[in-house]
């Protein structure tokens, strides 16, 4: 006998995230799921980026790695409400390990929570978590191959920071074709250029990212 | 490798659909993978094999068909088949392209006793 079932496999995981989301919506909070591969610089952004928005709104981490707490440790230092996940293993946040946090981290004294995910340029991108949209990070070193071959990701994100661009004079690599390869994926991405290293770019990227935050 | 929990997520949806329909025996199943999702679709079959292994499930067929690309134009309307993931019109040279296929990942089929 044959059954026709028509499903979406990741349904128990949209639900959820769609749960949170709801939630997020309720108290008024904007929630941004940052991603990229490992050591692209995603807690630098966050560090460099608590520095020049704590001043106009209330901001929360959520700190997704397989193991350890060091970016956590890193972010408490600018103190700011962070709560950090382990996923022991798993190469992703799902919404359920979004959800488990909230009784860690008080949401209705935030305006803005970035849920930094697992170091990773594939699986992320598949999994909701109940994020108004997705931000990415390429550095430079990565090479201007990577739309190409990880084209979810560069899909699905609104914002993409190409950081490190302090290293370029070392580089046999050119911002152009970089830009030129993500926007082949996705012409609508917003793109900016940064280095947390040396500031350049993130006063652009933080202005964006203000006028992105709910009222 | 999120292929483990995707294959989870799929042996929950079979398990709640056999009890529905009251039946003990999965002969096969079959899956879209579309062609943007970000799956290995040979480490998914092997995920599923594994997690099936001396279970009530095991000797299922994971059938997978993989669903090409195809995006529409919101500017001038052309449908047309995304190749090397360059969503841009080709009639028109527009980058504004909704996805219309090729990006879920989703159960069709499955045959029981």
């Amino acid at each position: 006998m044959k059954i026709t079932v028509v499903k979406n496999i990741l349904e128990a995981n949209d639900r959820i995230a769609l749960e949170n989301r709801k939630l997020f919506d309720q108290k008024g909070l904007t929630v941004i799921n940052l991603m990229s591969s490992p050591g692209a610089g995603k807690t630098s952004l966050l560090e460099r980026t608590i520095e020049i928005l704590r001043e106009d709104m209330r901001i929360g981490v959520i700190e997704g790695d397989i193991q350890s707490s060091k970016d956590a440790e890193r972010i408490a230092k600018k103190d700011i409400p962070v709560v950090q996940i382990n996923t022991g293993g798993a190469c992703h946040l799902d919404g359920n390990m979004i959800r488990e946090t909230f009784n860690d981290i008080n949401l209705d004294e935030l305006d803005l929570l970035v849920v930094e995910n697992v170091g990773n340029l594939v699986c992320p991108a598949e999994f909701k978590v109940g994020e108004d949209f997705k931000v990415m990070i390429l550095s430079v070193t990565e090479g201007e191959d990577k739309p190409a071959k990880y084209p979810l990701m560069f899909r699905e994100s609104r914002a993409l920071l190409i950081n490190k661009v302090d290293l370029l004079p070392y580089l046999d690599i050119s911002l152009a074709s970089i830009r030129e390869e993500a926007l082949k994926v996705n012409p609508n991405l917003i793109i900016f250029e940064v280095s947390c290293k040396t500031g350049e770019g993130i006063r652009e990227w933080c202005s964006w990212l203000k006028g992105e935050v709910k009222e | 490798m999120h292929e483990m929990s995707i294959a989870q997520s799929l042996i929950d949806i079979i398990r709640d659909e056999m009890t529905k329909h009251h039946v003990s025996i999965l002969r096969s199943v079959k899956i879209k993978i579309g062609k943007l999702s970000a799956i290995v679709p040979d480490s998914l079959s092997f995920c599923f094999d594994i997690m099936v292994q001396g279970s009530d499930l095991a000797g299922a067929r994971l059938v997978m068909e993989i669903v090409p690309l195809e995006g529409r134009c919101k500017d001038c309307g052309n449908a047309f088949e995304v190749k090397e993931y360059v969503f841009v019109c080709p009639s028109c040279g527009g980058g504004n392209i909704e996805t219309i296929r090729g990006q879920d990942l989703s159960i069709v089929e499955m045959e029981v006793e």
